[in-house]
């Protein structure tokens, strides 16, 4: 069974700070990742005017289906995908084959530059999402906060929110 | 597998909503979806036919608020019931923290349910996952029709050694709609502590 991804401090930080140096470097709009379960991790940029939940759980879902028709025609994978609308584009790349960096942008950009940004990027995150992933399995990592006290006041607070 | 964000303090886990087409999966996520405070939910994404018939899945976010610091947040699913789309119930069930099985009580659909079921088992070990080892609950919907399985005999084939906890449902009136929920978002919580 794959684990499930838990996020620490350090790791965050180095992550943000390559999708922040992409959106700069690229003048996109926003940057997102997400994870191939449709969950957001973080974004960078202008979110306000987007559903990033919604964008997320779409992104995974269309990354999935593609993943499918690629396998179809005999590829292991389809590890970009690109889509041009009339004013924004969308450009997704694949992470360490879990995790998927999306990039928004307009004519104030190009998609020879947001490409040769991107492929930067991700081989940054793919190092620090391999390390992550290495914790993770090694069972570094400490779930102190997520304990039974946790589960108790969860479950209160799901009495009081669905009625109860 | 629920993604937990210790910097940006966030909890995510993934409720999949499973069983044969027209059992009223939808229909329940819509029944949750219209009686939630807006504050806590996220928008109802369907990607349906023209039919109205769910094509991928249904999806809705809902936010539990903050507990012990964390946001924490399910993520709502359901699956194309209709045979044919067995590829997608698949990719579904990438990450699943909990199901809830939605069967159709009535007597003539008492052999999708179980080929739903077993479907089901099918698809959980292409991502190495079985029933034993993520939160279930069963869902008996439709008990208000007039032609019904009884529960006994719906627990005889589906859980014949009471591991899962049930409920009987009609859910366009949401009967049994919150209580499944809330016993499956407990399960998950519970699952993760």
């Amino acid at each position: 069974m794959q684990e499930g991804i838990n996020i620490f401090e350090q790791d965050f930080w180095s992550i943000n700070d390559a999708i922040n140096r992409l959106l700069q470097g690229t003048h996109a709009k926003i940057v997102l990742l997400i994870d191939r379960e449709g969950q957001m991790i973080t974004s960078t940029g202008d979110t306000s005017r987007i559903d990033t939940s919604s964008f997320a759980t779409l992104s995974a879902a269309d990354f999935a289906a593609t993943s499918q028709l690629a396998s179809l025609i005999g590829e292991r994978e389809f590890s970009t995908l690109f889509h041009q609308g009339e004013k924004e584009n969308l450009y997704v790349s694949l992470v360490a084959n879990r995790i998927i960096l999306a990039v928004i942008f307009d004519n104030r950009t190009t998609l020879g530059l947001v490409r040769v940004k991107t492929r930067t990027t991700v081989a940054e995150l793919e190092k620090t999402f391999r390390m992550l992933f290495s914790k993770v399995q090694q069972g570094a990592v400490a779930r102190k906060e997520i304990d039974a006290d946790f589960g108790r006041i969860a479950e209160k607070e799901i009495d009081r929110l669905f009625g109860g | 597998m629920a993604l937990i964000n210790y910097a940006s303090r966030e909890i995510n886990s993934k409720i999949v909503f499973y069983g044969p087409g027209l059992g009223g999966k939808t229909t329940n996520i819509k029944y949750v979806y219209a009686k939630l405070n807006p504050s806590i939910k996220g928008r109802l994404i369907s990607l349906a036919t023209e039919l109205d018939r769910t094509l991928f899945f249904d999806f809705l976010p809902v936010d539990l608020g903050t507990i012990k610091g964390f946001n924490t947040r399910f993520h709502l699913y359901t699956v194309p019931g209709q045979v044919f789309y067995n590829a997608s119930r698949k990719l579904i069930l990438k990450g699943v923290d909990g199901i809830v099985f939605v069967a159709d009580s009535q007597i003539e659909r008492f052999d999708e349910n179980l080929e739903s079921f077993d479907n089901l088992q099918e698809n959980l070990k292409a991502h190495n996952l079985s029933l034993g080892k993520v939160p279930m609950v069963l869902q008996y919907n439709k008990r208000d029709l007039p032609n019904i399985t009884s529960v006994e005999e719906l627990q005889n084939i589906l859980n014949p050694r009471n591991e899962y906890r049930y409920f009987e449902a009609v859910a366009p009136q949401g009967i049994g709609v919150f209580e499944t929920l809330k016993e499956i978002c407990k399960q998950v919580l519970k699952a993760l502590a």
